[in-house]
């Protein structure tokens, strides 16, 4: 029997912002475990070593791992990624989360702290 | 004499203020407004002499994943090892928990309906860690108190409601008042205010939101208690929905709490605040 994809209770969306939901989760799952397998330092270590056979583990579909290639940190959260796992590629890749935010907001990182009240607090 | 909650506090866990104390950066401008604040925070606490302080925090893919992802979870160990969250363990001792405690709360919250995941395992990373730090004098020889960490989804939605967090508390608060003995516990909210980590607006903040959170925790917590996830977030940024983690905190005292302390600070990109309250 076809049954067509209930909407959901979900919240009315808030304009340059993802509420990080069931949908999402179900849909970042690989990305999402990928990252959890961060918190281990040889997984960290096998990652910095051959990030292609490290994604090969995760079951990545082709368009998630160019995202992991191309440090795409927006593209990873509109694929399901939580931000929160999101941190862990971004330090095994050298990218603190002010770097990731300055390209999520299409800024240079510099002029992103700029824009910032004490930018040493980092 | 029974049992009592004998403070609370509401406070941010913001991850950079660990590197920072781990570093020894504390001291420097950047860091020491908020590092200032802690000082009679800490001496306060001293006075207090708390036996256990009921962490409430969100684990950030440490310890939980989204295979499974429990909306309350409570540990109910001896002791809680420090978690790698995906940059190393943090310097800090071991914390200590008190298992008979955590069972006594458990059994008193589930039989007031609050169904919580129970953990036997629980390693705790800088939502549990940065409030630690910032409040309590550790060394080799660990913390002067033991912890019970009390785990809430505030990152996968559907998240608890800011009344659900309250009600929560105040079990809590029962719960501590059957507990045969006398001890002090403590119990901190922890996460926000406001911020948001994702998307084009990335690095919102809203002072004159956190400045009303901070007045309206004191003046008239269930009403804020009662505000909508979706309010919140818009006025405040995706991720400052934590601050429901603090109505668990606030729902746990009683009326005649007095408000102790009370600091901001917004460096960044997340607004830090600190409020405590005693009882009388």
């Amino acid at each position: 029997m076809h049954r067509r994809r209930p909407r959901g209770l979900g919240l009315k969306p808030i304009p340059d912002t993802t509420i990080f939901d069931l949908r999402h989760s179900q849909r970042g799952w690989r990305l999402n475990k990928l990252c959890g397998s961060l918190c281990r330092p040889e997984n960290r270590e096998a990652f910095k070593r051959d990030e292609e056979a490290y994604m090969a583990l995760f079951s990545l579909t082709e368009k998630e791992k160019q995202l992991i290639r191309a440090r795409d940190f927006a593209g990873m959260i509109a694929a399901g990624m939580n931000i929160y796992f999101m941190l862990k590629i971004g330090s095994v890749t050298g990218n603190s989360l002010y770097r990731m935010g300055a390209q999520m907001r299409g800024e240079k990182y510099e002029d992103f702290l700029a824009t910032r009240n004490m930018k040493d607090a980092v | 004499m029974p049992s009592k909650v004998v403070a609370g506090l509401g406070l941010s866990h913001v991850p950079s203020v660990g590197a920072a104390y781990d570093r020894g950066r504390m001291q420097t401008p950047a860091w020491k407004p908020l590092a200032d604040a802690y000082v009679p925070v800490r001496e306060w606490l001293a006075k207090l002499r708390p036996d256990v302080a009921i962490v409430v925090y969100n684990d950030h893919g440490a310890d939980f994943m989204f295979d499974k992802y429990p909306t309350f979870a409570i540990g109910a160990a001896e002791r809680y090892p420090i978690a790698d969250e995906g940059f190393g363990t943090r310097p800090l001792p071991e914390v200590r928990g008190d298992a008979d405690f955590s069972f006594h709360l458990i059994e008193s919250l589930v039989a007031d309906e609050f169904d919580l995941t129970v953990c036997q395992e629980m390693g705790v990373e800088h939502g549990f860690l940065v409030p630690m730090n910032l409040c309590f004098e550790h060394g080799p020889g660990g913390w002067p108190v033991a912890t019970v960490p009390l785990q809430v989804n505030v990152i996968q939605h559907p998240l608890p409601t800011g009344m659900r967090c309250y009600k929560l508390g105040q079990a809590i608060r029962k719960a501590v008042e059957s507990y045969p003995g006398d001890l002090r516990v403590v119990v901190m909210g922890t996460g926000g205010m406001s911020h948001q980590l994702q998307g084009k607006r990335f690095g919102f903040m809203n002072e004159k939101f956190d400045q009303m959170f901070l007045d309206e925790l004191e003046g008239n917590p269930e009403k804020l208690a009662a505000m909508s996830h979706r309010d919140l977030m818009e006025q405040a940024g995706a991720e400052a929905v934590e601050l429901i983690m603090w109505h668990v905190m606030r729902g746990a005292l009683s009326a005649k709490a007095k408000r102790v302390h009370r600091h901001y600070y917004a460096p960044m990109t997340t607004g830090m605040g600190l409020i405590t309250f005693e009882e009388k």
